[in-house]
């Protein structure tokens, strides 16, 4: 009893550390601080837990975690940083399947009504977080298509699927015995995994991210109450809360519900053209050069074309000698830039641009008339005027950088293919506009090259 | 009781939670999303009960698929974090 009483106190001490590490993340000169606080509150945690007195037999444990450590070791050390969103995807689903196998095992210790109905939803969560982040994990490594998977019945089918696994909740909970019900809970909950994601667009994915590391969270959280622990539950709500906060700033930068983005595929509402007046004026690269040699004022607003194309570090070289030829070079940064929340900045960050050089959008659009030249890397949806001007156009509304406000626009883009989201862009076709096509990092180094 | 209890702490940390994540800027949102991912790999308590039952039942072995799964997302998600952290400077340092 004592010796529990004091393990207990010393989750109490790991859920204050989790706790000052998030609150430390929060800065850029702490986070990496907090982070590692966040670690040593994880550890204690998990020494609390072999000492448990129930612990009698700690082959299968020392077996797993050497197996869980070696594969996330490497994982971690090896990824590149422009495969970060497909790695936290998948991290993701492995918390929620751990999740969902521990609400799974403590059903044989476990049967009184409020356990059950917890187990099923750690559970339902865990197996939701699984497969959905299997699912993104295709589409944002484009093992799969990232265009939203639609066909008719959908809504139909989903709806069923949800009413079955309630059914099926139902039905444990009242004879936890049977493990059928188990079972079908289980595969019912993957199988919705796969149905929730698969309408989603890639240009969504950062709020399918976001929501995933929520739900990673709230699977644990649940499991924290079928298995009766605190830190779990602290722990477990802390990160749901968290992940719930970046899927709502996702949906805000989007001008889209959450519900919008569950479950109305981009792609659908694109259907209809919209006529674009003007031309498309194609630069090349000696005369873009001419522009910025003469510009003092630099804006760069990159997107994922950029992580495509690995063209940070390009653009950081250009950067630097825009500098040296006495011009200031700012970023603008778009919140869903690229496929998951902060994405850019991760990629700049790697190509060592001071983040105090990252400005967001809310900041740099009142600067955007004293620009001389706005570059736009492998950018399309976030930079659209057809937000601001075309009321017919699906992203009407959504905030954007608005570069076609500044002196001249450089927009680089592999060919004319439309964006993600196949919207049409008029930006293409403003006067101030030029087109620099190519890949990304070929033309940047080409500029490079200018100068140098 | 004991429910009452526990949805006490869920209630305080979701609340807790809201208010540590508001202020975060938008630089440090893929490493926050990393870390609090990391986080989420605390199911791995969880896990452990099960896995050092000792009765070799089906739990046991579900258990010990759930620590490694779990240390997964803990030791990748801590580790990848702090390398994304590494990274981030200000200007001039």
């Amino acid at each position: 009893m004592t010796l529990d009483l004091a393990l207990n106190m010393i989750y109490v001490v790991s859920a204050g550390l989790f706790i000052y590490g998030l609150k430390l993340l929060g800065s850029p000169a702490t986070a990496r601080r907090g982070n590692a606080i966040s670690a040593v509150a994880m550890l204690i945690a998990i020494i609390v837990a072999l000492l448990d007195q129930s612990v009698v037999d700690y082959r299968w444990i020392i077996g797993g975690v050497i197996i869980g450590t070696i594969i996330g070791g490497l994982a971690a050390r090896l990824i590149a940083m422009t495969s970060m969103p497909e790695m936290v995807a998948l991290f993701n689903g492995s918390g929620g399947t751990a999740s969902l196998l521990v609400g799974w095992a403590a059903l044989s210790t476990h049967n009184d009504t409020f356990s059950v109905v917890t187990i099923f939803l750690s559970i339902l969560i865990g197996g939701v977080t699984c497969s959905g982040s299997l699912i993104a994990y295709l589409k944002l490594s484009e093992k799969m298509s990232g265009k939203p998977i639609i066909f008719s019945g959908q809504r139909i089918v989903n709806s069923i699927l949800v009413l079955a696994i309630l059914v099926c909740g139902v039905m444990l909970t009242i004879d936890p015995s049977n493990l059928n019900y188990l079972y079908a809970v289980i595969a019912l909950s993957v199988l919705f995994g796969v149905m929730a994601v698969i309408p989603i667009g890639g240009a969504d994915m950062p709020v399918v991210i976001s929501l995933l590391n929520s739900y990673s969270g709230l699977a644990a959280c649940a499991a924290g109450f079928a298995v009766n622990n605190n830190i779990l539950i602290v722990a477990g709500s802390l990160v749901g809360a968290s992940g719930m906060i970046l899927t709502n700033i996702m949906c805000k930068a989007m001008n889209r519900s959450l519900v919008n983005v569950l479950f109305s595929g981009f792609g659908a509402v694109s259907t209809e053209t919209t006529k674009v007046e003007g031309e498309i004026k194609p630069i090349s690269v000696e005369d873009a050069f001419y522009i910025l040699e003469a510009a003092t004022n630099v804006v760069i607003v990159p997107g994922y074309g950029m992580a495509v194309a690995q063209a940070q570090h390009a653009v950081k070289e250009l950067q630097l000698l825009l500098e040296k030829n006495d011009a200031e070079v700012n970023y603008g940064i778009h919140p869903v830039a690229g496929r998951m929340p902060g994405h850019m900045n991760v990629l700049l960050a790697e190509a060592d641009v001071p983040y105090d050089q990252l400005i967001e959008m809310e900041e740099i659009n009142p600067r955007m008339d004293s620009v001389d030249v706005a570059i736009v890397i492998g950018a399309n949806d976030v930079v659209n005027p057809a937000a601001r001007e075309v009321e017919s156009s699906p992203i009407y509304g959504m905030p954007v950088i608005n570069v076609d406000q500044a002196r001249t626009v450089f927009v680089l883009k592999r060919s004319m293919a439309s964006g993600f989201a196949g919207i049409e862009n008029p930006l293409f076709y403003k006067d101030n506009t030029r087109m620099l096509f190519g890949d990304a990092k070929e033309s940047i180094s080409g500029l490079v090259r200018e100068f140098g | 009781m004991e429910i009452v209890y526990l949805t006490f702490i869920l209630m305080l940390a979701i609340f807790l939670g809201f208010e540590l994540i508001n202020k975060v800027p938008a630089t440090l949102h893929t490493p926050l999303m990393s870390g609090a991912n990391a986080i989420s790999g605390i199911t791995v308590v969880g896990a452990i009960a099960s896995a050092g039952s000792g009765s070799g039942d089906a739990a046991n072995i579900l258990g010990a698929i759930a620590v490694a799964l779990a240390t997964i997302n803990v030791v990748g998600g801590y580790w990848v974090t702090d390398r994304m952290l590494a990274m981030f400077k200000k200007k001039g340092s």
